[in-house]
C-alpha cells in the first residue's frame, strides 16, 4: 500500500483520489481553499452529454465520456438525473440544429407535440428539437460534496485551507490544480468561461436544454429550488475578473429567447472559471518531476474526470507495486 | 501574385480564426489552405482589457501574416480603439476594419466605416474594410486612404454564396486596379471559385471552414477551388450561349437552316 497527495480538490482531484483509495490506497487531499470544489468544478453545467460534446469534440471524447454518468451514479448514488438532452433552436437558426444532428449520433428528431410531452413549459415555442435520451446531468456542487463524504468514509484524508502542507513520504504526488497548473504545463492554456444563475417559479425544466446559435450559444441547465445555471461563453483568455456586460446580456438574451419568462427571473449568481485546456482541448495525463498532473480538463470536468482518474489511478498503483517489487 | 499594401502573396486565400473545434484543428486548417494571411478577432477574445495571451501566441506561431480585425465594434470610435490595441498586442499596421450597424444581421455601417477608415489611414493603419458591394461606398473609403476592398457576396456566416453576382461584377469592373477580397457570406468552395472567376484577387473565409465536419479538409477544398477560378478567370472562360455549338464540324448536314 502506498500513500499518495493529491493536490487540488476540484473534480478531477477528487475523481483519482476515489480512485486510488478504491485500489487500496492510501490518500491525502490538499486544497487552498475551505470546501472542495471551488475552482472551475464550482462553475461548471455538470451535463454528463457525451454525444452532444461530440458535434465540436473527437470521437475519443464520446468514448470516454459513456460511462462517466455510471460513475458518478456509483460515487454519488442519486446525484445523477437521466433525462437526457433537449437540442432547439430558433426557427431561423434550423441549419444549425441540422448541422448539430448530422455531426452527432444518439438522438432522435421530436416535433411540437413530442417537445410539449417532454417539456411542457417549452410547449410551442419550437416545431422542432433533437432528443439525446442517454445523456444525463448532475448539480456539480452537490456532487463534489457527495464525493468528498465518500472519500472520507474510505479513508481520504483532507487538508483544506490555508496551512502547512502535511509532511509525509509520498510515493507521489498528483497535480489536479486545473487552471492554476496552467504556468507549470507547456501547451496548457485557460479559455474563460462566464456563467450565472436564474431563478423562476415561472419555467420548469426537467433536463438540460441547449439552444444554438451562430455567435452565441447557450446552454441551460436545471437544479433545484427553481434555479437554473445558464452557461457558458468560451473566450480565449486567462482573465478572471467578473463577467463582462456584454456577456451578460448575451446570455440574458439567450436565456430570454429560450423562454421569456426568463425575462421577470432574478440573476441569483454570476461566476467566471478559468478552463485549463490543451492545444486540441482534450485533457491528459501528464507526468510531473514527482507524480503525475490530470490536466486539461476544458469543459470536459464532469464528463471525462472519471476516465482521465482511472488512467492517472492505474499508472499510479502499477508504479508503486513495481518500485515496491524492486525494493523487495 | 496577389500584392497587398506592398506585401506580395502567394495564396489568394485568407482564413479567419474564430469558432474551430480547438487551436490545434486550427493550426492544421491553416496549414493545409496555405493561407498566407489569417485573420484574428482582439475583441472576441478579450476581457477587461486582457487578451488572450495563450491562444494569441499560438497564432503567432502559425507562421502566417496576422490580419488583426475589429470584429464586434459598432461604432467608429470602438474600431479605432481596437484598431490601436491590435497594433500593439500583433505589432502590424494592418486592420480589418469591421464596423456593425446591427449586431442581428450584421450589416456594415458604411458611414462610420467610412469614418473610422479615414481616421486609421491618417494615423499610419493599412485599412483592409469590410463593406458591401456598393459602389459609392467603395469611393469613399478609397478617397479615406484604403488600396484595398472587402465587400460581402452574403452576410456574415450566412454560407448563401454570392448573392448578387451582378454586383460584385460591377465593383470588379469599377476598380480594376483594386484588389478586391470578398470577404463575407461564402459557404462552400464552389462559391469561393465564382467569385474567383469573375476576377475578385482572394477570398476571407471563417465559418464556412471553422464549422465544416472536417475543417482541415475543407480548408484545402477551399485553397484548391480559390486557384482554380483564379486560373481560370486568367484563361478566358467562354461566354454561355443559348444553342448548342458542335465541338467537330457536322459534315453533311445543312448548316445556318
Amino acid at each position: 500500500m502506498s500513500l499518495f497527495l493529491v493536490k487540488g480538490a476540484g473534480v478531477a482531484g477528487l475523481a483519482v483520489a476515489y480512485e486510488l483509495l478504491r485500489r487500496g490506497e492510501d490518500v491525502d487531499i490538499v486544497d487552498y481553499q475551505d470546501t472542495v470544489g471551488q475552482g472551475a468544478s464550482f462553475f461548471a453545467g455538470g451535463m454528463l452529454a457525451p454525444y452532444c460534446e461530440r458535434e465540436a469534440a473527437e470521437e475519443v471524447v464520446l468514448t470516454l465520456g459513456l460511462d462517466a454518468a455510471d460513475w458518478w451514479d456509483q460515487v454519488v448514488p442519486g446525484a445523477v438525473i437521466r433525462n437526457g438532452t433537449l437540442v432547439v433552436t430558433q426557427p431561423r437558426d434550423i441549419t444549425d440544429l441540422t448541422r448539430f444532428a448530422s455531426r452527432t449520433t444518439g438522438h432522435v428528431w421530436l416535433d411540437r407535440n413530442e417537445i410539449t410531452d417532454l417539456e411542457p413549459s417549452l410547449s410551442g415555442r419550437f416545431e422542432k428539437a433533437l432528443f439525446f435520451e442517454n445523456e444525463a446531468h448532475l448539480d456539480p456542487r452537490r456532487a463534489l460534496t457527495g464525493l468528498a463524504k465518500t472519500i472520507r468514509n474510505l479513508g481520504g484524508l483532507f487538508h483544506l485551507g490555508w496551512g502547512p502542507s502535511p509532511k509525509k513520504n509520498y510515493t507521489a504526488v498528483l497535480d489536479c490544480t486545473g487552471p492554476a497548473a496552467i504556468p507549470h504545463i507547456p501547451g496548457l492554456r485557460g479559455v474563460r468561461g462566464e456563467m450565472l444563475y436564474l431563478e423562476t417559479g415561472e419555467v420548469t425544466l426537467s433536463r438540460p436544454v441547449r439552444m444554438l446559435h451562430p455567435r452565441h450559444p447557450i446552454y441551460v441547465v436545471p437544479r433545484d429550488d427553481h434555479r437554473f445555471m445558464v452557461g457558458a461563453t468560451m473566450i480565449e483568455t486567462e482573465d478572471d475578473g467578473p463577467i463582462s456586460a456584454r456577456s451578460l446580456m448575451e446570455l440574458l438574451n439567450a436565456a430570454y429567447a429560450l423562454h421569456p419568462a426568463f425575462g421577470e427571473a432574478r440573476v441569483v449568481e454570476t461566476g467566471v472559471g478559468i478552463r485549463p485546456a490543451f492545444a486540441d482541448n482534450f485533457p491528459r495525463v501528464v507526468e510531473t518531476g514527482d507524480g503525475l498532473a490530470i490536466a486539461g480538463m476544458y469543459r470536459h470536468g464532469f464528463l471525462l474526470a472519471p476516465a482521465m482518474a482511472k488512467q492517472a489511478a492505474i499508472r499510479l498503483s502499477n508504479g508503486a507495486a513495481l518500485r515496491e517489487e524492486m525494493i523487495a | 501574385m496577389l500584392k497587398l499594401y506592398e506585401t506580395e502573396l502567394s495564396s489568394r486565400l485568407l482564413l479567419g480564426t474564430a469558432r474551430y473545434p480547438s487551436p490545434a484543428v486550427l493550426s492544421e486548417a491553416v496549414r493545409r489552405s496555405g493561407a498566407g494571411i489569417v485573420t484574428v478577432s482582439l475583441r472576441r477574445e478579450t476581457s477587461g482589457g486582457k487578451a488572450g495571451g495563450a491562444f494569441f501566441e499560438l497564432i503567432r506561431n502559425l507562421g502566417v501574416r496576422i490580419l488583426p480585425n475589429t470584429a464586434g465594434c459598432h461604432s467608429a470610435s470602438e474600431a479605432i480603439l481596437t484598431a490601436k490595441m491590435a497594433r500593439e498586442v500583433f505589432g502590424t499596421n494592418w486592420i480589418k476594419l469591421e464596423v456593425i450597424g446591427h449586431h442581428d444581421s450584421l450589416q456594415p455601417d458604411v458611414f462610420e466605416l467610412v469614418e473610422a477608415a479615414r481616421i486609421l489611414t491618417d494615423e499610419g493603419f493599412s485599412v483592409f474594410p469590410y463593406t458591401t458591394d456598393d459602389l459609392i461606398v467603395a469611393e469613399k473609403l478609397l478617397a479615406a486612404g484604403c488600396r484595398v476592398l472587402m465587400p460581402w457576396c452574403a452576410p456574415i456566416g450566412s454560407a448563401a454564396g454570392p448573392r448578387n453576382p451582378s454586383a460584385l461584377t460591377a465593383m470588379r469592373a469599377a476598380f480594376p486596379d483594386i484588389p478586391l477580397i470578398v470577404d463575407a457570406g461564402l459557404g462552400r468552395p464552389s462559391h469561393a471559385a465564382t467569385v474567383m472567376e469573375l476576377g475578385y484577387d482572394a477570398v476571407l473565409l471563417n465559418t464556412a471552414v471553422a464549422n465544416a465536419g472536417d475543417p482541415p479538409a475543407m480548408a484545402e477544398a477551399f485553397a484548391k477551388a480559390t486557384d482554380a477560378g483564379r486560373l481560370a478567370y486568367l484563361a478566358g472562360m467562354l461566354e454561355p450561349r443559348d444553342m448548342a455549338v458542335p465541338s467537330t464540324p457536322v459534315i453533311g448536314k445543312a448548316v445556318f437552316s
